[in-house]
C-alpha cells in the first residue's frame, strides 16, 4: 500500500531533528506539524514569525496573527514576530535548518518546479525560491505520479524552475529518494511498494 | 514639527500625482494600510505602480485601485487572491513583475538603507535571473537586484507617537517596516496615537525618522483565511 497524505506527513517528520527551525510549505508539509512528537521545533511562518503555533478556537481569530497562507493561527510562549525583510534574511541567511515543500516536478538533480504553469494562471512564487535557496535542506513532498500517471520525477524538469540543484530528498507516496551526485538512490519503500514498482513508476535516473 | 494629519485624504495633500512609485505594507490583507488606499482611490490618480508583495482581493486593498483602473504596475511575489487582477493581467492592461518574496523585502530595505543593488542566490537558474547580472561569489553564483527607491511609501501601524515612532502588532508588522524605509516621503496610518512618552523607547520597531505624516483611524482588519479548531480538541 502506498503512503496516503498522512502518512507521506508522518514520514517527513523524521527528517526534522531536536531543536530545529523548520520552514512548512502549503498542502500536505502542513500536516507535518501533526507529528513532530517530543521533538522540540520552532516552526517559522515566513511572513514574520517564529513559533507558529496551531489554529485558534473558534472566536479568538485575530487579524493580525496570520500564517504564509494568509490562515488564522496562534502565538506560542517561544514565539518571536519580525518584519519581512529580517524573516528573509534568516532564511536566505541559512539560519532556518529544513523547508519542507511540495511540487509539481522534481528532476534527478534536484531542480524543482513548483511556481508555475505556462499558458495557466500565473499567481507568483510567493517566498518559494528563496527558501529553496537559502535553507540548509530542502525535503520535497509530493505524489510521484500526476494525475494522468505520469512521473514527476524527471531527469530534466519541463515546467519553469523555482530552484536549480536545490533538493536534497524527496517523499513521495511510493516511497523516499536521495538527491545524488550521479543520480537518485532509493532510500526506502512504502509498504508493500517494491524497488521496481519505483523504478517503473519514476523516469529520472536512479543509481541505486 | 507637526506629523499628525486629521484624515487620510489630508495626509496625502500635496503628495499625490500621476505615475507615481508606492511602496505599499502587508502581507495578504493583514497589516495593509487600507486607509491610505481608498483615499488614493477617491483623489483618482492613475497609472500607478505599487510595490508590495500581494495586490488584495477585489474590494478590499490594492483590489479598489485594480477596480477603478489606477493601477499600471505592480511588482508582486504572490497576486493569486484577485479575480479583477487576474482579468486585467490576463488581457494585458496591468502590467505585473513578478518578484521572490524575500528579494521584494530585501530591494526595499535596500532602498531604504541607500544600497542601489545587492547580490541574491534566489532566483539563480530560473527565469527570474534572466536578463541580470551573475557574479560569483567563494564558489557560489549569485545575481544582481536593485533596490526600490519608492517615491511614496504607505503603511499601516498598531501605534504610534506624535514623533512617528510606530509599534507593529504581531505578523502584521511584515513588509511595512521595509516598505516605510524606502519611500522618500512615508504616511502611516495607526489604531492608535499615543501621548510622547508613553512607547517604551527600546520598544519601537521603526524610528519616526522613516515617518513623515501620521493618520489615526478605524480599520476593518478583513481576515482572509479564517481557520479555527474546535475546543473539545483541546
Amino acid at each position: 500500500m502506498p503512503w496516503d497524505r498522512n502518512q507521506m506527513a508522518e514520514r517527513a517528520a523524521q527528517e526534522l531533528a531536536d531543536g530545529m527551525y523548520v520552514n512548512l510549505g502549503i498542502g500536505i508539509p502542513t500536516l507535518v506539524a501533526n507529528y513532530t512528537g517530543d521533538k522540540d521545533i520552532t516552526l517559522q511562518s515566513e511572513n514574520g514569525m517564529l513559533g507558529m503555533g496551531p489554529f485558534p478556537f473558534e472566536g479568538d481569530e485575530d487579524p493580525d496573527l496570520i500564517n504564509a497562507g494568509k490562515q488564522t493561527i496562534t502565538e506560542l510562549e517561544r514565539t518571536a514576530y519580525f518584519d519581512s525583510a529580517t524573516s528573509f534574511a534568516m532564511i536566505r541567511g541559512g539560519k532556518i535548518a529544513c523547508a519542507i515543500l511540495g511540487a509539481m516536478e522534481v528532476s534527478e538533480k534536484g531542480d524543482l518546479a513548483n511556481w508555475m504553469i505556462p499558458g495557466k494562471l500565473v499567481k507568483g512564487m510567493g517566498g518559494a525560491m528563496d527558501l529553496v535557496a537559502g535553507v540548509g535542506r530542502v525535503v520535497v513532498v509530493m505524489d510521484h505520479t500526476n494525475k494522468h500517471g505520469d512521473s514527476k520525477v524527471l531527469r530534466e524538469c519541463t515546467l519553469p524552475l523555482t530552484g536549480k540543484g536545490v533538493v536534497d530528498l524527496i517523499i513521495t507516496n511510493l516511497g523516499v529518494l536521495e538527491v545524488g551526485h550521479k543520480g537518485l538512490h532509493i532510500l526506502e519503500c512504502a509498504p508493500g511498494v517494491t524497488r521496481e514498482d519505483i523504478r517503473a513508476a519514476t523516469e529520472a535516473t536512479i543509481v541505486d | 514639527m507637526q506629523k499628525i494629519y486629521d484624515s487620510a485624504e489630508a495626509a496625502l495633500d500635496g503628495l499625490l500625482r500621476d505615475n507615481l512609485l508606492i511602496a505599499a505594507g502587508g502581507f495578504g490583507l493583514c497589516g495593509i494600510p487600507e486607509l491610505l488606499l481608498e483615499a488614493i482611490r477617491k483623489s483618482g490618480v492613475k497609472g500607478l505602480t505599487f510595490a508590495s508583495n500581494n495586490a488584495g482581493v477585489d474590494d478590499f486593498g490594492i483590489g479598489i485601485l485594480l477596480q477603478t483602473k489606477q493601477v499600471r504596475k505592480m511588482m508582486s511575489s504572490y497576486v493569486g487572491e484577485n479575480a479583477e487582477f487576474m482579468r486585467q493581467y490576463l488581457e494585458g492592461e496591468l502590467e505585473v513583475e513578478f518578484n521572490p518574496q524575500g528579494t521584494l523585502a530585501e530591494r526595499m530595505r535596500a532602498g531604504g538603507a541607500g544600497i542601489p543593488g545587492f547580490y541574491t542566490k534566489t532566483g539563480v537558474g530560473t527565469q527570474i535571473a534572466e536578463g541580470k547580472e551573475h557574479k560569483d561569489f567563494n564558489g557560489e553564483t549569485y545575481i544582481l537586484e536593485h533596490g526600490i527607491f519608492a517615491d511614496l511609501a504607505i503603511v499601516k501601524a498598531w501605534k504610534a507617537d506624535d514623533t512617528g515612532n510606530l509599534i507593529f502588532r504581531k505578523t502584521a508588522r511584515n513588509f511595512n517596516v521595509p516598505a516605510a524605509t524606502c519611500g522618500r516621503i512615508c504616511i502611516a496610518e495607526v489604531e492608535e496615537i499615543v501621548p510622547r512618552g508613553s512607547l517604551d523607547p527600546d520598544q519601537i520597531h521603526l524610528p519616526g525618522v522613516y515617518v513623515h505624516r501620521i493618520v489615526q483611524g478605524e480599520h476593518e482588519k478583513r481576515i482572509e483565511q479564517r481557520t479555527t479548531r474546535k475546543r473539545e480538541e483541546a
